[in-house]
């Protein structure tokens, strides 16, 4: 059945793409791509790959919601979904009838760090490709009809998001463990913050932070170094540096005792979220965390919370526990679906797993299962044009080097029980958490 | 894809937008290009045929195995085997003890998984291509000597029931979906969803479950797929070491079974706690093998390819009324299935007006041809699709299986062939000729506020 559209979900996807991508490995002594600074201040990542007629392209531009100013949650997004739909010489039906006459494809992402706009071509169509690339980021028009319209769209995206169990207990869980801080906030913003954007604070925001020297570009697939230089020059020579201000961030600030949130819907599952803040991704414990969640609830069905609550409780059919994490902070979060009436049964066993893994160590097994999974499925990451270019963009966000493939291997093989045990105590709270439930409440009849 | 069930929860959530829409497409039909010609085909005694693909842009490689049983082979009351099946086959065997089968794929840096269709129950692993022996070697051992004690097999059913209510009851859409299938086959086993119907899986008698697997898990009713960056005679020779001694089973019977006609329109619908109210129609038409197919997979396109498609513009971008809108043709089945045409309504819209609008464009493809620009596009589309999907070893496996279960992967070539000569006259006379009133079933989703906080 075809997946459905909800933007926060687009966000989670986005936080799990990057635990993802980062959280790799396997030996490969070259560096993964070329980088250069352009004379402009962008950020070139360049990979040559000659096996498939293909381009891909990912410019991140650092204007995520973490950009935006308070009460106007949701600008960033509305700007980043706007650049395709029309510039000063091309109407938004122009765009993508040219874009998809081709075959290609031209999309535009807001998210919680940065912005991306991801270019798909044959190798044939890669200077119409760039010439579409560079003109919806570099002339957007911005006009009062799109931004009506893209209002419209969002708002009713948000009305449909609320039939989803899943996505209301997400951004309830996000809001509550976030607070103001934008994390906290849904990236399309709200029905009441989109109203209150202006086409002003569309353009004041775009002339803020869309200039080259806060842009990442990073190009994977059949198209050699001075193929690609001249592209450069002539699509985006002339986009001019400019001056980027930092946006002042709310301190995170951890909770002080259990905080519980209800929500009452008519259907069979509790949706349940539980969990607090987390690390950030340039956290030095990045990967003592990133072993230990991988035993007790990221690791699918070799995790702790699986075995427990799937395989032998059968209470659920998709439980999990992750650490996302952002450039200005992250969260923990587990979460599981379950008939309404066994909610206190499985939360109970949430918390029983995570006193668990802080009580005593883990076994030499399921430490050395991990690092063996962790480093040994690096290969996957990228072994496409199009993971490729996406991980390129965030590694060089995120500072981790174009020799990430060889260091983080190092990192996760360093860890040892005593740190998994430390990472545990250090980043679990069994007590003061969040705990988000969506569903039945008369029938769950919640004890926490 | 359509219709399919996973033991793990894909975590894969696609915007619903026109641009998805032709990632669908891409998905389903749109599938590998030249390189479809260098699948290499063998056949080993007992039966089991394998499909090798070498890809040497990554150090990577994916094995699957397709079972040619789905719902489709399953009987009224006893619906849901299959995709129970599929969650059993990762519980254990002799040799590899309870829950051990992930993992070793992931002790050895791979992930796994398995879906369930209509026609075909699936299993992969993606790793490094120097590991690629050892799925070989666990899905060999799980083909035969899989231990299904009734315990065990209840306590998963509990687990599906939880995959049913989350994907089905609590999902009004996809409920609408169930209710509009359910309606549009009379007799036909396409009408039951592939996760069964609740009543059917709480009253499931194990012995039921061991009888379907000693049926149809063998290996004369099974596709070995390997794309990746393999050796095939290496590969091969790997795969007869492991399966060559399991002997051939006794020749599946099948039902052939053919919908009966229907007799004007029908129409369902689904009253749920929902914030949107939606429209999905349903048209029964030929497969992918059909030449009509072709032209159905064009108008599709024309329909739903992307933002400058026509039920984009005209619904989702110049009225505004609806939030979503697409279309998609159906074909790689086994047996005959259907064409989609759906809405979602923007809030504040009426579903009727909705409906109106949908039916329109509908009605305009059938009185008169599309543009030759519009054709152009849709076959680039299907053209640059076969392409980007070779990007992914994944894809280019699930593509040589779909179109292997559905009557031969060299359809693949056949039906790139085919694309290219449909005509926007072929466009017009499909959509008159299977978009109406007789092959049609509407469902409407209407929101109940109930609950609302």
């Amino acid at each position: 059945m075809r997946a459905r559209g909800r933007n926060l979900k687009r966000r989670l996807i986005l936080f799990a793409g990057i635990l993802l991508l980062l959280s790799p490995l396997r030996a490969s002594a070259a560096a993964i791509a070329e980088r250069e600074v352009l004379p402009n201040g962008m950020v070139l990542l360049h990979a040559e790959r000659t096996g498939l007629p293909i381009v891909k392209v990912v410019l991140a531009i650092k204007a995520g919601s973490v950009a935006e100013p308070p009460s106007k949650e949701g600008l960033a997004n509305l700007t980043a979904d706007l650049l395709n739909e029309g510039t000063t010489t091309r109407s938004s039906r122009d765009i993508s009838d040219a874009i998809e006459f081709v075959g290609g494809s031209l999309d535009t992402s807001g998210g919680a760090d940065y912005a991306t706009v991801t270019l798909s071509v044959l190798k044939k169509d890669v200077r119409l490709g760039f010439d579409l690339l560079s003109d919806v980021v570099l002339h957007p028009a911005f006009s009062e009809g799109e931004i009506a319209r893209k209002k419209a769209v969002i708002k009713s995206s948000l009305i449909q998001q609320k039939e989803d169990p899943g996505t209301v207990a997400s951004k309830a869980f996000l809001k509550a463990v976030f607070g103001d801080h934008p994390y906290g906030v849904p990236p399309e913003g709200t029905e009441e913050s989109l109203d209150a954007i202006t086409r002003q604070d569309i353009v004041g925001f775009y002339k803020a932070h869309y200039a080259p020297n806060n842009a990442i570009i990073a190009v994977v697939g059949d198209i050699g170094r001075e193929e690609l230089r001249a592209l450069l020059d002539r699509f985006f020579g002339g986009w001019q540096p400019g001056e980027i201000a930092d946006r002042p961030l709310p301190v995170l600030r951890k909770g002080d005792g259990p905080k519980v949130v209800r929500v009452q819907k008519d259907i069979t599952q509790a949706n349940v979220a539980l969990g607090h803040l987390g690390i950030s991704r340039e956290d030095p414990d990045y990967y003592a965390v990133s072993v230990m969640n991988y035993i007790l609830g990221g690791g699918g069905f070799a995790s702790r919370l699986m075995d427990n609550i799937r395989d032998n409780k059968g209470l659920s059919y998709d439980v999990h526990s992750l650490f996302s994490a952002n450039k200005f902070g992250g969260y923990f979060e587990a979460g599981l679906q379950t008939k309404n009436e066994s909610a206190n049964a499985a939360i109970g066993e949430i918390l029983k797993e995570m006193e668990r893994i802080r009580a005593e160590p883990v076994t030499d097994k399921e430490l050395s299962d991990a690092k063996s999974y962790l480093t040994g499925s690096f290969p996957l990451r990228i072994d496409s044009d199009r993971k490729i270019a996406s991980f390129l963009a965030a590694a060089e966000y995120y500072h981790l080097g174009l020799d990430y493939v060889d260091t983080y291997k190092e990192h996760i093989s360093a860890v040892t029980k005593e740190d998994v045990l430390k990472a545990a105590k250090k980043y679990l709270d069994p007590k003061d958490y969040v705990l988000v439930i969506v569903g039945n409440l008369e029938k769950a009849s919640l004890k926490y | 894809m359509s219709c399919q069930e996973s033991r793990k929860r894909f975590k894969i959530k696609i915007v619903k937008n026109a641009a998805i829409i032709i990632l669908f497409l891409g998905i389903l039909l749109f599938p590998l290009g030249a390189s479809a010609l260098n699948v290499k085909e063998y056949h080993l005694d007992n039966g089991l045929k394998v499909l090798i693909l070498e890809d040497h842009k990554a150090p990577t490689a994916t094995f699957q195995i397709w079972y040619r049983v789905g719902s489709v082979d399953e009987k009224i009351g006893k619906t849901g085997l299959s995709h129970l099946l599929e969650h059993m086959m990762f519980k254990g065997t002799a040799a590899y003890g309870p829950k051990t089968f992930s993992q070793t794929i992931q002790r050895a840096g791979g992930m796994d998984n398995a879906f369930t269709s209509r026609d075909y129950t699936g299993y992969f692993e993606l790793l490094a291509s120097d590991r690629i022996g050892i799925p070989i070697g666990m899905e060999a051992d799980r083909m035969r000597n899989l231990i299904l004690t009734p315990q065990a097999v209840l306590s998963e059913r509990d687990v599906v029931m939880e995959e049913r209510r989350l994907r089905y009851d609590d999902d009004p859409e996809n409920l609408l979906h169930q209710e509009a299938l359910a309606a549009a086959f009379k007799d036909h086993p396409y009408r039951w969803p592939v996760i069964g119907w609740m009543s059917d899986l709480k009253t499931l008698d194990p012995a039921d479950l061991v009888a379907h697997y000693n049926t149809y898990y063998e290996p004369n009713n099974a596709v070995i797929i390997v794309v990746g960056d393999v050796q095939s005679d290496q590969v091969l020779a790997e795969i007869k070491k492991a399966f060559g001694s399991i002997p051939g089973g006794p020749e599946i019977k099948r039902t052939h079974p053919a919908e009966d006609a229907q007799y004007g329109e029908k129409r369902v619908y689904v009253k749920k706690e929902a914030e949107l109210p939606s429209v999905l129609i349903v048209y029964k038409v030929p497969g992918i093998g059909d030449d009509d197919g072709l032209a159905l997979d064009v108008l599709a396109g024309i329909l739903s390819g992307g933002k400058s498609s026509r039920l984009y513009h005209s619904l989702v971008y110049e009225k505004q009324i609806a939030l979503s809108a697409w279309a998609s043709y159906e074909g790689l089945y086994r047996d005959p299935f259907l064409f989609y045409a759906a809405a979602t309504a923007a809030h504040g819209k009426k579903i009727e007006d909705v409906e109106r609008s949908l039916l329109d464009e509908v009605e305009k493809m059938k009185k008169d041809p599309p543009s030759e620009r519009e054709v152009r596009k849709a076959k680039n589309q299907i053209e640059a699709s076969f392409v980007m999907d070779q990007d992914s070893i994944y894809m280019q496996a699930r593509t040589i299986g779909s179109f292997e279960m559905a009557g031969g992967w060299r359809l693949i070539d056949r039906y790139l062939e085919g694309i290219r000569k449909v005509t926007a006259e072929d466009v017009r006379r499909v959509a008159a000729k299977y978009l109406v009133a007789d092959r049609k079933t509407t469902g409407i989703l209407i929101p109940e506020g109930k609950g609302k906080k």
